[in-house]
């Protein structure tokens, strides 16, 4: 299965890690996430397979926005929360690349949202690596738009009075095509996710539980900690019943209209109850409430979540100048401009 | 068709003003009424005239939508300042417009809308059709409303239906007053209501019983005529400043061979350019219609950082949002054309209403030294020309530059020679070839200082850009103080080097005197008759009318110092007049200004001129 997008050329030879290494002085802490999600994304290129000149590195602004700069591809760093929109724009200029989208909390989710959720919307085929660490890093810790609500930052001494936004939540609130959702301590996981969003037509987001380690250390701990994860991550796998726990005793069922955990060998529940993941169903309704989840009452739900087929933009595009160019009599500029009502003086 | 001889009353231009409410159609009969015109060989020039609402309260001043047509057997430069046909199809209309008429000028009314009620609404105490305060005008009253459905009667037709075909019954008046054919009228029925057929026959009878019914009451003992102008000798066609812009930038997709990509997002009154531009996929144009103008401005950098003739347009507001992204493709140094199509401002100011105010913006309104190439158009004819050159010397320079339209420009018409391909300047963009290794993302041509423009997907340009300072040559990121200076000084230097690509500045009369008018962009038409009008009447007056204006043509200064006095007319409160005096600080230069939202009318322009010369 690592067939991806045919409209990419492929390599012709076999790409490794350092075909992607760049020369560039990495300035991300040292103890940063994102050194991992750089590692990941080196990893899975060269899988992925197509020509190395056909990947394109869009970014914003921010700590994650570096990104560009750290791998030896084409790129551009652009500026605070367009990133969206510039991808976009070459994306839609040239179907032929494999375009990658480097951003954070911030970038996408507060200065970048109207971009964030428009691109979701018009399914555009982009795999946005969104560097979820709750908080601001580049401008030293300012609280973000998914920053628990109370939690003390630089601009909320008292805690923060605001409703952090669920990624995966507005992410089918746009009626997003893909969702994964992955921690940065596992880079089996990113690699994987990375893999199935270069493989999703569409617009992926793959939402990378980021630890900041100087301004927000430690933020995802309660759910991907060593200690805990057993008990708070579930990880869904396509066609597989979502189960997690230590030794997979616990699962999810859905009961009336909502999900519940149950634990398996208890009240006559048996892995046959346990729902089976299906992340292409259009319907997105399932997907939703994993996406929502979380501890105390629930585990968070890692994995790709949602990967469901509809048209994309971009292909839209294409399908409609081909139509064009075959119906229309106006076949270059001349035409045109002689088209319609003109007279000779 | 009998036609009773009248007498031809020889007129070298005459301007016709259709007015009414925003439902009466007033814009298809203009539209009409210049297309008859254009076929019989006149040049002309269009300017609708609409409210910002869709569709204000019927009757009410606010609600009136116009039309202007100016057309002549000599060459038109303007829409014209008074009337000599006005068409007022209610009281509201009339009352709006009765300003613009001239003193004896033809007013066509449809009595039937001069009810009580219609009347009060316009403001009127007393029916104006009654009280004798026309009698300085030749009124036409003609119950239009009830002849048109008079006329229909036989066709079974609902009375909404009669009564929306009113306008062409109005039309078919000044077909008979202007002896115009009306076979090309009937040719364009048959076209646009294809799918409608019984609209072609309600139209045709409509415009022809008008037509009857002129000639019957002899609306005009004479006809008003209009010869053909004398016009260079070519294929013609009527065209918008705005399609024109849209044209253009296509054009020049074209010659450079880079697909056309534009990101937009609607603004009053530059939308016309991105509805153009998606009717021609068939060209290969990529449109997109952006959630902001942010995002318009934004894809539009991505698409040329991949490749495209990448084009944003919007109007002032727009182009304030899009000042940092300006930035970054300033700091990117990638081809953008960026088209402002001016309104009034500050905020949302005059949306339908004209104005050269966004100059300080185009020039200045961005964080950092933040140069770009600045251009203006002059009339709705050559935005095409001057949208090919923004694209020609955006890609050939790898800069963005401004192209600077405006409401009256990009709504108006005039006639259009149409251009052979094989004839437009060549585009030659520094395009960087496969696997150089001799690339450099920031290495120049050292003849225009340049950068090459690298492609993603070619093999062996692997390349980052982005906001932050870029280390000369190299392209990395870099934060050392003296290279900033550099970079600093390149960008600036690219820019101002454009100076030797673009033609000298022209001038019109003698290239030294008494007076010298400078103007730049959408007043070229006013300014330049004004000139005229000075020169007939034997005064030694200069004009410079400004294309170019960042950089300036190298020859500006040279051309300012040959005259006693300069004054700088423009649509603001002198801004271009400020960028002139930060050049060539003369003491000798003066500005003539209004910000009204209006064009300059002639004989404001002259008295100016005339009180300048005068003083010592």
């Amino acid at each position: 299965m690592d067939f991806v997008n045919m409209t990419v050329e492929r390599s012709k030879v076999q790409l490794t890690k350092t075909d992607f290494e760049s020369d560039q002085m990495v300035k991300w802490c040292p103890g940063c996430g994102a050194h991992a999600i750089l590692a990941a994304v080196e990893r899975v290129f060269p899988k992925i397979g197509y020509r190395k000149e056909n990947f394109c590195i869009v970014s914003g602004i921010g700590c994650s926005s570096r990104f560009p700069y750290y791998v030896n591809t084409y790129g551009i760093h652009g500026i605070h929360g367009r990133a969206a929109a510039i991808s976009t724009g070459v994306k839609i200029a040239n179907p032929r690349l494999s375009v990658w989208m480097a951003t954070g909390d911030g970038d996408s989710l507060a200065i970048g949202g109207n971009h964030f959720i428009h691109i979701i919307r018009r399914n555009v085929d982009i795999n946005i690596l969104l560097f979820n660490n709750q908080i601001y890093g580049l401008t030293k810790g300012q609280y973000s738009p998914t920053t628990p609500m109370g939690k003390v930052t630089k601009t909320s001494p008292q805690g923060t009075i605001e409703h952090p936004f669920t990624v995966g939540e507005l992410v089918m609130g746009a009626q997003g095509t893909f969702f994964a959702r992955v921690p940065d301590n596992n880079i089996n996981m990113m690699t994987e996710a990375m893999f199935e969003a270069a493989k999703h037509d569409g617009t992926s987001i793959v939402e990378i539980m980021q630890n900041c380690i100087i301004f927000a250390d430690k933020a995802h701990n309660e759910v991907t900690g060593k200690e805990v994860k057993d008990d708070t991550m579930l990880v869904v796998k396509n066609g597989e019943p979502m189960v997690f726990g230590k030794n997979h005793e616990k699962g999810l069922v859905l009961r009336d209209t909502r999900l519940e955990v149950v634990e398996i060998g208890q009240n006559g529940i048996t892995i046959d109850d346990i729902l089976v993941h299906d992340q292409y169903s259009q319907d997105p309704g399932i997907h939703l409430m994993l996406a929502k989840i979380a501890p105390p009452n629930y585990p968070m739900v890692f994995g790709v979540i949602r990967s469901a087929m509809f048209p994309t933009y971009d292909d839209m595009v294409e399908e409609q100048i081909k139509y064009a160019k075959e119906t229309s009599k106006i076949r270059n500029v001349d035409d045109l401009l002689n088209s319609g009502d003109t007279w000779e003086i | 068709m009998t036609k009773k001889k009248r007498p031809v009353i020889e007129r070298e231009e005459v301007v016709v003003k259709f007015v009414g409410d925003s439902g009466d159609g007033m814009q298809l009969s203009g539209t009409m009424f210049s297309d008859v015109a254009a076929l019989v060989g006149n040049d002309l020039a269009t300017f609708p005239d609409f409210p910002a609402e869709i569709r204000a309260p019927q009757n009410t001043i606010a609600g009136v939508s116009g039309f202007q047509v100016h057309m002549g057997s000599s060459k038109i430069f303007t829409t014209g300042d008074m009337v000599d046909v006005l068409v007022a199809m209610n009281p509201a209309s009339l009352r709006a417009n009765l300003k613009w008429a001239k003193k004896g000028a033809t007013i066509l009314t449809d009595t039937d809308a001069f009810e009580e009620k219609a009347i009060e609404k316009a403001g009127y105490k007393k029916d104006p059709l009654k009280d004798g305060s026309l009698e300085s005008y030749n009124v036409i009253k003609a119950p239009i409303t009830t002849l048109t459905k008079e006329s229909l009667k036989d066709l079974n037709i609902d009375n909404k239906t009669a009564e929306r075909s009113k306008n062409m019954f109005a039309l078919g008046i000044l077909y008979y007053i202007f002896n115009r054919d009306l076979k090309p009228s009937f040719h364009y029925f048959e076209q646009k209501f294809k799918k409608k057929p019984e609209l072609i026959q309600i139209n045709k009878v409509v415009l022809q019983s008008g037509y009857n019914y002129a000639e019957t009451i002899e609306a005009l003992e004479s006809v008003l005529q209009v010869g053909p102008a004398k016009m260079e000798k070519g294929r013609y066609r009527n065209i918008t400043g705005n399609t024109g812009t849209a044209w253009g930038l296509l054009a020049a997709s074209e010659k450079s061979g880079r697909p056309l990509f534009l990101g937009s997002y609607p603004i009053t009154p530059a939308t016309e350019i991105l509805m153009e531009l998606a009717k021609h996929k068939s060209l290969g144009a990529k449109v997109f219609q952006a959630e902001d103008e942010i995002a318009g401005i934004c894809s539009a950098i991505g698409a040329s950082y991949a490749g495209s003739l990448a084009c944003t347009t919007t109007s002032g507001p727009g182009l304030s949002l899009k000042s940092e992204a300006i930035g970054l493709a300033v700091m990117t140094e990638l081809p953008l054309v960026i088209v402002d199509v001016q309104r009034g401002g500050p905020s949302t100011g005059l949306p339908t209403k004209s104005e050269q105010s966004d100059l300080y913006q185009a020039l200045f309104g961005r964080n950092g030294e933040c140069p770009v190439i600045v251009v203006a158009a002059s009339t709705s004819e050559n935005c095409f020309y001057y949208a090919y050159m923004a694209a020609k010397l955006a890609m050939e320079h790898m800069t963005p530059c401004i192209l600077l339209t405006d409401g009256y420009l990009g709504f108006g018409s005039t006639l259009f020679r149409i251009p052979k391909m094989a004839d437009m300047p060549p585009i030659n963009p520094p395009m960087a070839q496969a696997n150089d290794p001799e690339y450099k993302p920031y290495k120049r041509n050292p003849e225009n200082l340049a950068r090459q423009w690298a492609i993603p997907g070619t093999e062996g340009l692997r390349h980052r850009i982005g906001g932050l300072e870029k280390e000369n040559i190299m392209g990395t990121v870099s934060t050392d103080p003296m290279n900033h200076q550099i970079m600093t000084d390149l960008r600036a230097g690219k820019v101002e080097k454009v100076a030797e690509y673009i033609p000298e500045q022209e001038i019109d009369g003698d290239p030294t005197g008494d007076l010298l008018v400078v103007s730049w962009g959408g007043t070229y038409g006013a300014v330049h008759s004004a000139v005229e009008q000075m020169h007939k009447e034997g005064k030694r007056v200069s004009h410079a009318h400004f294309h170019y204006i960042m950089p300036l043509p190298k020859n500006t200064g040279d051309i300012l110092k040959g005259f006693k006095k300069i004054v700088v007319c423009e649509l603001n409160s002198g801004q271009f007049v400020n960028y002139l005096r930060m050049k060539f600080p003369m003491p000798n230069i003066t500005q003539f200004n209004k910000v009204q939202g209006l064009p300059f009318m002639i004989n404001e322009l002259t008295n100016k001129f005339n009180q300048l010369l005068e003083e010592k």
